[in-house]
């Protein structure tokens, strides 16, 4: 474990250097969470028709999703991508490591990172002066706490699997830009999804991505009851297996197609 | 037994070919083209603990994909390759362990830490005990001279500093083997100097086996008892340098200053390279006519100010052996 400790520990305390990046990130996501709050009132004032979630509701989901989005929309690091595009990689193959592990490490760094530096005082600004409302009981708390690192690490396995695709292509940005949509279209960042169809609720509750926000967000709230929290473990770890199951099959072909250019 | 034995190695890329314009796009979509190219085709060698080899090429010749294979980062079609006894691709972890690589054009290091940072993160990926990595890593600032740079982010130094700082990372875990991968490329004449300094003295006092790639032919001139050159995947020639002048000519120069400038100057057993101002350089064979005679006939014939015979330099005699394996 030394290796990866050390790695994961190197990155976090560089990430944690970039304090004015994550000022501008809270300002940018407070600043969109007041468009989308505004836009779901305007929305509930309009219809008379009951809605699966409160408005309440709907605003502690937002808000929520604002604090916790670097979660969802991380892609993979550009230092990453350019070290499978330029070859550098070379020099990871050579050390005693796991490189599926490294990979995972770093990109669980990046987002616990950029996650730890932002969810905090944007919480906070949200809880005192903008509607977000706590949890209603400490078990509820809990299980959101541990789903949310469950989501940490499904996130991150689907970052590595974009990062073993990388292997495949020549410039890895196409690959990385439509690997972010999937997880923010659904995740619920983008519409809560208890609010879409009744169509659609089948496919969206089984769907990888609900593990990122969806879930996590409905312990919080209440939506699902904090007993439940079992179940959501259990499906995020299903996923989570399948990613890393997947990306380390692909990043294991991705290493025997390699051709590593130059000198 | 040799340390590295390859026998018979091969290895073919299969790039995809694009045709040019649009509708090469297009058609690149339905249809992919593939071009083979034989990186390796039957290469063999072995090396002995303590060896400090030139492995040197063209571009695309073959030497970057040896490397790799031997480092166990590329896996060949066929052919046996061992490295102290085991197969790198096969128990990559193990044989990593014992090797170091630097690759000129690429950086170890983690470009925005302090040098001691990237050093300190290998330690911890190498699992080195800490009494043991004190020792090695004061070794390496001492002699690479590292004591003022450990605290600079890697991106402010310079190509040279860098180097030193890369030379060092590699060697933390004390590997038996060190692969170096173009380590003068950009350099000043100092910096190259120092780091050849330091490869000479690594492969002299501590043993460690040196396969050094390059294009730098004063490199391989300064450090390399042996030399394998390579061309098209195949080894084309494997043994000393004075073996490499032996096989390819033995053709020698003969430079001679005159004290007039201008001077026409011919000899019947040699032919003039080239002249500039008052020197004349004059290629001749020592088979043919040995140096006193073709000096005492020009002495005779010309006013000679000074004069000195040298053998052609390393490039050339590359590029012939090329020439004649066409």
């Amino acid at each position: 474990m030394r290796p990866y400790r050390a790695i994961a520990s190197a990155r976090f305390r560089l990430l944690l250097q970039y304090r004015a990046a994550a000022w501008a990130g809270i300002a940018t996501q407070l600043f969109w969470g007041l468009i989308r709050t505004m836009v779901f009132e305007a929305f509930y004032r309009s219809s008379r028709a009951p809605q699966p979630m409160s408005l309440s509701e709907t605003i502690t989901y937002i808000w929520l999703g604002q604090a916790l989005l670097a979660i969802v929309m991380l892609g993979v690091e550009s230092e990453v991508r350019d070290t499978v595009r330029s070859g550098a990689v070379a020099y990871d193959l050579c050390r005693p490591v796991d490189l599926y592990s490294v990979l995972l490490i770093r990109n669980l760094a990046y987002r616990g990172a950029t996650t730890a530096l932002r969810a905090g005082p944007q919480l906070v600004l949200a809880a005192c002066f903008l509607g977000l409302r706590l949890p209603p009981s400490p078990a509820a708390l809990l299980a959101f706490g541990l789903a949310t690192v469950m989501a940490l690490l499904l996130a991150s396995a689907w970052a590595n699997l974009l990062t073993a695709l990388l292997f495949f292509t020549v410039a890895g940005d196409g690959v990385v830009r439509l690997g972010t949509v999937l997880p923010w279209l659904l995740s619920g960042i983008v519409i809560p999804l208890p609010l879409l169809p009744d169509w659609w609720q089948a496919v969206a509750g089984w769907q990888p991505f609900a593990g990122l926000a969806d879930l996590p967000f409905r312990l919080w709230i209440g939506h699902l009851p904090p007993a439940a929290v079992g179940q959501v473990l259990v499906f995020q770890a299903a996923w989570l297996l399948g990613f890393v199951l997947l990306g380390r099959l692909l990043l294991a072909r991705g290493l025997r197609r390699l051709v590593v250019l130059g000198g | 037994m040799p340390q590295i034995r390859v026998e018979d190695l091969r290895k073919t890329f299969d790039i995809a070919v694009r045709q040019p314009g649009l509708w090469g796009a297009v058609r690149g979509l339905l249809h992919r083209q593939v071009r083979h190219v034989q990186a390796l085709d039957g290469v063999s060698f072995n090396l002995a603990t303590g060896e400090l080899v030139g492995y040197i090429g063209p571009n695309g010749a073959g030497k970057s994909t040896t490397v790799k294979v031997l480092a166990g980062i590329l896996v060949p079609d066929s052919g046996v390759c061992e490295v102290l006894g085991r197969v790198p691709w096969n128990q990559r972890a193990a044989h990593v362990a014992q090797i170091g690589v630097v690759f000129g054009q690429r950086s170890q290091l983690w470009w925005d830490l302090p040098v001691v940072e990237s050093f300190e993160l290998l330690r911890d990926i190498y699992r080195l005990a800490p009494a043991p990595y004190r020792q090695t890593c004061d070794e390496l600032i001492g002699r690479l001279d590292l004591a003022a740079l450990l605290d600079v982010p890697v991106r402010q130094l310079s190509l040279g500093q860098r180097m030193r700082c890369e030379l060092a990372a590699s060697l933390l875990h004390r590997p038996a083997i060190l692969f170096l991968d173009e380590p003068t490329i950009g350099l000043d004449a100092v910096s190259k100097l120092a780091v050849r300094d330091f490869v000479r003295q690594l492969n002299r006092e501590h043993g460690v086996t040196v396969i050094l790639t390059t294009h730098d032919m004063d490199d391989i001139e300064a450090l390399c008892s042996r030399i394998m050159v390579i061309g098209s995947g195949r080894i084309l020639s494997d043994g000393s340098l004075a073996a490499l002048r032996a096989k390819v000519s033995g053709e020698r120069r003969l430079i001679v200053d005159l004290e007039i400038p201008d001077l026409a100057v011919s000899d019947p057993e040699a032919a003039v390279v080239q002249v500039d101002g008052r020197r004349v350089e004059l290629r001749f064979d020592p088979a043919r006519t040995p140096a006193a005679a073709l000096i005492g006939r020009l002495a005779a014939r010309y006013p000679i100010h000074d004069l000195f015979v040298e053998h052609p330099p390393i490039e050339e005699l590359i590029a012939r052996l090329y020439e004649q394996q066409r």
